[in-house]
């Protein structure tokens, strides 16, 4: 999906989605909550928390929300890409303090909503995400990196 | 050297038009400048004392003549007619509008080149060692596998926003002319049972808490090195610390949680991801070696030199080094005239180093990280020529890896952060040395004007370190330091000086260094040889 779908949830947020499900609208509870009680379908994760620790649920998680208290704490593209890296196909929001210019290498994490505090201009969003024809190394995306466009 | 292909061209195209977007935004309002400066300092737009600073990527210091000259054009355009080399193989400059960056970066892509990630929280520029393809100790050129560390590492998704800076050198031969090991990530090339591959070191810095890295992988194979790189990152960025700018760096992580710790943990994310299809296949590495090949060498040229001209004999056996092809020597030219800037070049300069890499060094020229040029494959029946074309234009000063041949950060001059000012300090010493430097001999001088070490003082075997005392500048002094494969961090001499003072305590160690050496001891191994206390002595008496 190359655009996304603007969602305005019960919650009063307004979501960027590039999913075409429903929305999941059962509150995420935090990883300590989740862990010790392990019917949740939603998790938030601050940014410390240890991704890893949700490997063993993936199969009855549909949400998991990761926290960007600052647009420059980047622990949580790793976050995400492990949650990909182990197979999770569910909604992965980054919420917070997300800008337009970080959305790009977000998706390439695997983060396909965005819950971002303040609004992100659309046409700008549209512009960065079309911008690079093609990456140099491989993410948790579709695209193709250079260097297998080079050598098939 | 390493040629863009279409696909690197529309990558660098397109981080032009990026970068003009994001400039736009920022002058219409659209952005603040909260938001705006990581995008900028991502492209090696820094704001200084005066202006904006921009610095310009040498990807592992290799240049041809055309992009040299296109620095050149830089320097006239936009900025005050020079160029600032550093210590990472880059160069800066100091005087640049807000508004001109977006055309400055468009005209250094019409000659594959860019200012991507030079600063920021991001994997830096690649270094490497300046006589790569050159050097006769070399096990491979150590630079297809800086080119793709270089191509892995641009806008990699996930470490665009590390917890700090990261910095990452390559060399492949046991002298070290790179500063490996005091890089947040060190790549040594070896080989072993005939198969070419890399030992990794981890967490060397220099900064207010100055490390060596420590070995943390013995032997990975090309096949594997970005999986495993990307290993050691990711556990960088989750676990680095966020919560003090000065804690930051990957070598306080390996400092508090330990080497082993650390490399279980890098191990581990290894395992997990090594076969998810991240490196690319061994074809690339031979796609991008293929263009390392090096210049078809004459193999009849003259191996002699003649060195009737005494000024160009003391030059020949300063500054030019062996070559690994008979009839060849690499040149490095000294950026460091006496009374100087060190690192500074104008754009009539540059233009001639350009000329001469063209004419008569196969089109190829270096940055080194101690801030000098270096033409890596000459014939020796050129040297003479080369020479007085290097004269004419007061660049043939013979003083490489003497105590003129300083390494000084911009300090109080330029820099924000500064307690102190560096390149007045090192033009004084230039001039009190001038006269007797050959007879010191080898002898590595830095200064940093702040604790940040962007000066490499702590690397020195003489460093000067600019402090804070009590509203005036004052400076420490620190001996005994390295950065070469004889790695080790200097000491603190003991209560600092004022600029002239610092000057004449030099003195006293240097003079104390000339009666203490034993044969044909460098200043380096007599301090280790004899210890802080003499030089203490001498010094505060
Ligand atoms: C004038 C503006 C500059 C500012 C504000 C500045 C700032 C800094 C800071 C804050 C650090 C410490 C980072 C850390 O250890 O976490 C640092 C380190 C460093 N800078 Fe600069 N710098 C400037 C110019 C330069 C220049 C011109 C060079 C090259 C000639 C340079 C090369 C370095 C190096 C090599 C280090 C040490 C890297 C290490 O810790 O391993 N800097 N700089
Ligand atoms: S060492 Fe300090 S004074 Fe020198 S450039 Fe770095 S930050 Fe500025």
């Amino acid at each position: 999906m190359v655009d996304p779908i603007t969602v305005n949830t019960n919650a009063g947020e307004t979501l960027l989605r590039f999913r075409d499900d429903v929305v999941h609208d059962e509150p995420a509870v935090t990883l300590d909550a989740f862990l010790g009680q392990t019917n949740a379908t939603a998790v938030r994760l601050e940014a410390g928390d240890d991704a890893r620790e949700l490997l063993d649920h993936l199969g009855q998680i549909a949400l998991v929300e990761i926290s960007f208290p600052t647009f420059r704490d980047g622990r949580g593209y790793s976050a995400a890409r492990i949650l990909r890296e182990a197979g999770f196909e569910g909604e992965l929001r980054a919420a917070g303090d997300v800008l337009v210019d970080q959305i790009p290498h977000m998706r390439r994490c695997g983060f396909d909503s965005f819950a971002p505090e303040k609004p992100i201009d659309g046409p700008t969003l549209t512009k960065l995400l079309a911008l690079y024809p093609q990456p140099y190394q491989k993410a948790a995306d579709a695209r193709v990196p250079v260097w297998k466009l080079r050598h098939g | 050297m390493y040629v863009y292909d279409e696909y690197d061209q529309s990558i660098v195209d397109a981080r032009v038009e990026e970068f003009r977007d994001q400039v736009n935004r920022r002058l219409s309002g659209a952005m603040t400048e909260d938001q705006f400066k990581p995008l900028r300092l991502m492209n090696g737009l820094y704001l200084q004392l005066h202006a904006y600073m921009l610095r310009v990527a040498v990807p592992y210091g290799t240049l041809d003549s055309r992009q040299m000259r296109m620095l050149g054009h830089i320097a006239r355009k936009y900025d005050r007619g020079y160029g600032h080399f550093t210590t990472r193989q880059n160069i800066q400059y100091n005087w640049i509008k807000l508004a001109d960056a977006p055309d400055i970066l468009a005209e250094l892509a019409t000659v594959q080149m860019h200012a991507i990630q030079t600063s920021g929280n991001c994997i830096r520029n690649i270094s490497s060692d300046q006589f790569a393809g050159a050097a006769a100790d070399e096990v491979a050129d150590p630079r297809p596998w800086a080119e793709l560390i270089r191509q892995w590492s641009t806008f990699h998704p996930e470490f665009t926003y590390l917890p700090r800076k990261f910095k990452i050198a390559v060399i492949a031969a046991d002298e070290d002319r790179a500063a490996m090991r005091l890089h947040d990530i060190g790549i040594q090339l070896l080989e072993r049972d005939g198969v070419l591959g890399a030992k990794i070191f981890v967490g060397g810095g220099m900064g207010r808490t100055p490390m060596i890295a420590h070995e943390v992988k013995d032997f990975i194979t090309a096949d594997h090195l970005m999986s495993y790189l990307e290993a050691c990152l990711r556990v960088y960025n989750r676990y680095g610390r966020r919560d003090n700018i000065y804690k930051a760096r990957i070598k306080i992580l390996l400092h508090e949680i330990g080497v082993d710790a650390y490399r279980d943990q890098v191990e581990a994310e290894f395992a997990a991801i090594r076969e998810l299809g991240i490196d690319p296949p061994l074809a690339e590495l031979e796609r991008i070696t293929a263009m390392f090949a090096g210049p078809a060498f004459a193999t009849d040229a003259p191996d002699t030199v003649d060195r009737s001209d005494p000024d160009f004999a003391v030059w020949l056996d300063q500054n030019v080094a062996a070559h690994k092809q008979p009839g060849h020597a690499v040149v490095t030219i000294s950026l460091k005239p006496i009374g100087g800037i060190p690192g500074d070049a104008s754009a009539d300069q540059i233009d001639l180093m350009a000329d001469l890499a063209e004419r008569y060094g196969h089109d190829e020229l270096r940055v080194t990280h101690a801030q000098n040029i270096v033409l890596p494959h000459v014939r020796k029946a050129d040297l003479h020529s080369i020479w007085t074309a290097l004269r004419d234009a007061g660049l043939a000063e013979a003083n490489l890896d003497l105590i003129s041949d300083i390494i000084a950060c911009p300090g109080l001059d330029y820099c924000s952060l500064a307690n102190a000012r560096s390149i007045p300090l090192a033009q004084k010493i230039g001039e009190r040395f001038a006269g007797r430097q050959r007879e010191l001999g080898e002898l590595k001088l830095k200064i940093s004007g702040c604790i940040n070490a962007c000066g490499h003082h702590h690397a020195g075997h003489i460093g000067i370190l600019g402090v804070d005392k009590k509203g005036t500048e004052n400076y420490q002094l620190l001996l005994g330091g390295s950065g070469a494969e004889d790695v080790s961090l200097g000491k603190i001499t003991g209560p600092g000086f004022d600029e002239d003072g610092v000057v004449d305590a030099i003195e006293r160690v240097t003079d104390r260094y000339v009666e203490l050496r034993e044969g044909g001891e460098r200043f380096l191994d007599t301090y280790r040889r004899v210890g802080m206390q003499p030089f203490k002595e001498a010094i505060y008496g």
